[in-house]
């Protein structure tokens, strides 16, 4: 029964940083180029070639310390990682060990209705490998040395998770930051943020058992299928009388099975030690409080901000909060206008956001539009419109058909707030209709309804409701 | 006494000679290839362009500082579209697509090179006899046994033997624990280990990256002084290039130094060395006390310890700067049934024994548990050996040491590795510690071979300690 079995998770995130140029070569950093386009001498390897480390990235590093919690590093060393793999040219991958540029950060994360801290042991930067590609020719494997000296940094958690869910809500948190903060496109098809997931299980209550490493998951729902299948692997195992062996293993995303890739034994010793080719990282505290204002407001911060300052519902300031451009987009139109906060959010996760999403937009992509849609937002707000009319005009507006002003008139959706008008055709209205009068006055609120609807008909639609109802209630209530 | 390069000069400046002609005389030396100092010649017509552009800035009175001088370069120098093998098989088809920082400056400032120094496999060996391309022969002969061919010591011994047969005016070399001052010393001539961090080792095949450094061999100290000036810059590309400022070494270099100078001479070196070794010492001494130099005895502590602590770390880092030749992307290729196999084919073909032996070495050092035992603790000798340094350089300007423990020895005498690495005992420990130390002809042994002593300066103190060499050059100088 898995009932009395708990799974214990740590995690491996590699996130790809968002350097124009490589961690020691001045290759472009770029994903979909020709094979082995973005490739120097450095990358493939050849003789006498020597690293020069990309300064950028050590800046990108502490910027993240920021954002996750961690101590930042003064001192940090690159060392070698040697394994022979035609994807590897130099037969060693540079990468952090002993001195790691951060160490002991932590983020929290929702775990049902609470928060949970999630620590994290250490990030470090280190090079990609290149792509070894087994599968177009028969007789040859090709190999693609684009990916080689990509900067990556890798966050390694504790063992703090337990559960699949807890997984997903920490990956995407991460994600959230680091796109936050700006160091990682976060594009997780494109390998831009990849996860090993470490996996044990255990009795609730009892020692921790033997763990199996899952190598290279590229989407929440490959980590979730991958976690449940091991989890259920290894009880089974352990049920069976069986003793888990520590493996590293591969998720087989067609049959949603792991499988052991190699086991200890034939584990490699990679030889660390400290790249002679490299200094060590000296940094000043003053090269780090440099980097401090880049961070700029975290999700959190946002979200704080959203509730105390501009009263919004949470679970809409969650919504807006969740990408950063969102966030923009939403702070932009508040500075640019005195529409209501809360009434521009309202109308940027309802009608805003479904026609990004119909049709398929970058929220970025509306940042030219925002005097626009505050414009139109005001139209609405100040009653000039109906909100039934801001709906249509919306979509207008949005694909730039015109400003929201020459829309409305060009549309005739003008709201008649001439209250002589309004009450004229009003008092038309009630021409006949003593009976429902005498039934309003009798306590029935339903014919309010019945008589608003009239009347909004009889402007065909453009009658102002607010003023309507006003103007109605004085007259029922006279006669 | 061969022509230095300002001699060289002055003769292209007032026409005795042209640029070609100067170029065709060392080119004919080399040719002939006695004693296989070259990997490589490079084709008459492939420097025709060079020599005439030279030739032309002679013709206008604006010679660049190194022009039309002939000159070789180690076979560890990528230099573009000329094969760079460094003495092994598994880059004996290798052709470069870029010249390396040291050698473009040498180009830059008008040089022309002959052809590619043979050398000892990856620069590992103290005799040249592990070089694919078979060992160099010493031009010297021992006067009592005059048909042994001798080893021009290693492992730049194909630049040793090239400066002293006359087929270049000079020759890159590099020295990692001995490779240019060694053969420098056994083939009579100057061989100069600039600091590490001096010269750029940017498209230097590397054996171990924390002690390489490029540096000249040359017929005297004003030579090295010449090429010193070229080459002696800081480059971006390598990290642990020193961005200090960088000293005219020419000017002054025949003036006396200007202050009093103290040489210190370590006691700990010369205990169990022969006569021969021992009057080298004893000469320079002699010669320079007539200047006022005081000398005074000295005594490491770390001496025993440098050797092992080399045969550590040097192997370490080769062990890994080697893993690139894999057959996979360039240089020799052996097939197998597997990628393992290639590799295990590709390198066990490619790489000779030494070469061999000290990747074990290195990959031994730094596995799981082993390697607190042997690389950290090699490391933590190093800083030792550093300080130890630092602790005489505070008392005194240089140390004079002898340069190797013994003459030339016939090509295949030395047989087992330990007595081979015993021959770079005097040149290890400046290596480690990172310090500049020349090597000069101090005099001849008894057999008529020359022997060589070298200075060991202060960090980036090259230009007192090439004033120091010159004078004590011209006080030891001896004829063939």
């Amino acid at each position: 029964m898995s009932n009395n079995w708990e799974m214990v998770i740590g995690l491996e995130v590699h996130a790809q940083l968002k350097t124009s140029s490589k961690l020691f070569s001045s290759s472009p950093n770029q994903f979909g180029s020709e094979p082995n386009e973005n490739v120097n001498f450095i990358d493939s390897g050849m003789p006498g070639m020597l690293p020069v480390l990309n300064f950028g990235c050590i800046e990108m590093a502490i910027k993240t310390g920021y954002a996750l919690n961690f101590k930042i590093n003064k001192y940090s060393v690159f060392e070698r990682k040697n394994y022979f793999y035609p994807d590897l040219p130099q037969g060693y991958q540079i990468s952090q060990f002993e001195f790691p540029i951060l160490s002991e950060g932590f983020i929290n994360i929702d775990s049902g209705d609470n928060q949970k801290k999630i620590r994290i042991e250490r990030a470090h930067l280190e090079q990609d490998a290149g792509k070894s590609i087994h599968d177009i020719d028969p007789k040859y494997s090709f190999i693609d040395l684009n990916r080689v000296g990509t900067p990556l940094l890798e966050i390694v958690s504790y063992p703090d998770l337990s559960s699949a869910d807890e997984v997903i809500n920490y990956m995407s948190s991460l994600r959230q930051l680091l796109m936050y903060i700006d160091v990682c496109d976060g594009n997780m098809q494109e390998g831009s943020l990849r996860a090993d997931v470490n996996l044990s299980v255990r009795k609730k209550g009892q020692e921790l058992g033997t763990r199996c490493e899952i190598k290279n998951l590229n989407s929440f729902k490959f980590i979730k299928q991958a976690i449940e299948y091991e989890f259920q692997r290894q009880i089974n195992i352990i049920d069976g009388g069986g003793e888990i062996e520590q493996n590293t293993m591969l998720f087989d995303t067609s049959t949603g099975e792991t499988r052991a890739m190699r086991s200890k034994e034939f584990s490699h010793d990679y030889r660390y030690f400290p790249d002679p080719d490299l200094l060590p990282v000296y940094l000043s505290q003053e090269q780090i409080d440099k980097i401090k204002p880049s961070v700029g407001e975290l999700p959190q911060d946002k979200l704080n901000k959203y509730l105390d300052n501009y009263s919004l519902d949470k679970d809409i300031a969650k919504i807006i909060i969740t990408e950063k451009q969102n966030a923009n987009l939403f702070e932009k139109m508040i500075s640019e206008s005195n529409v209501k906060p809360k009434f521009i959010a309202a109308w940027l996760v309802g009608d805003i956001f479904a026609f990004i999403k119909e049709n398929n937009l970058e929220v970025n992509s509306l940042n030219d539009k925002t005097k626009d849609i505050t414009d139109l937002l005001r139209l609405i707000s100040d009653d000039v419109i109906s909100n039934k009319a801001g709906k249509e005009i919306l979509p207008k507006v949005l694909n730039g058909e015109g400003k929201p002003s020459e829309l409305v008139k060009v549309l005739g959706l003008e709201q008649v707030s001439d209250s002589g008008e309004l009450e004229k055709i009003i008092d038309e209205a009630l021409v006949g209709e003593e009976e429902n009068i005498l039934k309003f006055q009798g306590g029935s609120d339903r014919v309010l309804g019945y008589f608003v609807g009239k009347c909004l008909k009889a402007t065909k639609g453009k009658g102002n409701p607010k003023l309507i109802n006003k103007i109605l209630l004085e007259r029922l209530n006279k006669k | 006494m061969k022509n230095s390069i300002s001699q060289i000069k002055k003769a292209l400046i007032e026409k005795k000679i042209s640029v070609s002609e100067l170029y065709d005389e060392y080119l004919a030396k080399a040719k002939s290839g006695n004693n296989n100092s070259f990997n490589l010649v490079i084709d008459r017509e492939n420097n025709i362009s060079s020599i005439n552009d030279s030739q032309n800035r002679y013709d206008n009175g604006n010679p660049l500082p190194l022009d039309g001088i002939p000159l070789g370069i180690k076979d560890l120098f990528c230099t573009k579209g000329i094969r760079t093998t460094a003495s092994s098989k598994i880059l004996s088809n290798f052709i470069p697509n870029y010249e390396s920082f040291v050698t473009q400056q040498l180009l830059n400032d008008g040089s022309i090179f002959i052809g590619k120094n043979n050398c000892d496999e990856f620069a590992m060996g103290s005799s040249n006899e592990t070089s694919y391309f078979g060992p160099v022969i010493n031009p010297w002969k021992n006067k009592n046994s005059q048909k042994d061919n001798l080893v021009p010591g290693g492992s730049s011994g194909g630049s040793a033997a090239a400066v002293a047969e006359g087929s270049c005016v000079a020759s890159m070399g590099t020295d990692t624990g001995g490779s240019i001052r060694q053969p420098a010393s056994l083939c009579g001539i100057v061989g100069l280990k600039p600091t590490f961090g001096s010269c750029s080792r940017w498209g230097i095949v590397a054996f171990a990256s924390s002690l390489d450094q490029a540096g000249p061999l040359t017929n005297c100290v004003e030579d090295a002084a010449y090429i010193l000036n070229s080459i002696n810059k800081h480059d971006f590309n390598d990290s642990t290039s020193s961005n200090h400022q960088r000293e005219d070494y020419l000017t002054d270099i025949n003036n006396s130094l200007e202050k009093k100078i103290k040489i210190g001479i370590p006691s700990d070196y010369l205990e169990d060395v022969s006569e021969d070794i021992l009057n080298q010492i004893d000469n320079t001494k002699q010669a320079l006390s007539k200047h006022g130099i005081e000398f005074i005895d000295v005594e490491f502590k770390t001496t025993e310890y440098a050797l092992s602590t080399y045969y550590i770390l040097a192997p370490a880092e080769a062990s890994s700067n080697l893993a690139r030749y894999d057959g996979v992307r360039y240089g020799i290729r052996e097939d197998g049934e597997s990628l393992d196999d290639i590799y295990l084919n590709s390198r066990t073909k490619g790489f000779g024994d030494e070469v061999t032996r000290r990747i074990l070495i290195g990959a031994y050092v730094l596995s799981a548990g082993y390697y607190d035992a042997y690389y950290r603790q090699a490391q933590k000798v190093r800083r030792l050996i550093k300080n130890d340094f630092q602790r005489i350089l505070n008392d005194v300007d240089f140390i004079l040491t002898p340069t190797t423990p013994n003459e030339a020895f016939k090509i295949g005498d030395k047989l087992d590795p330990i007595s081979m690495y015993k021959n770079d005992i005097y040149t290890v420990p400046t290596s480690l510690a990172g310090l500049p130390g020349i090597s000069i002809p101090s005099g001849l042994s008894k057999n008529g071979l020359p022997l060589g002593v070298q200075f060991i300066g202060n960090y980036f103190e090259e230009k007192t300690l090439l004033q120091l060499a010159a004078l004590a050059e011209k006080e030891l100088s001896f004829n063939e």
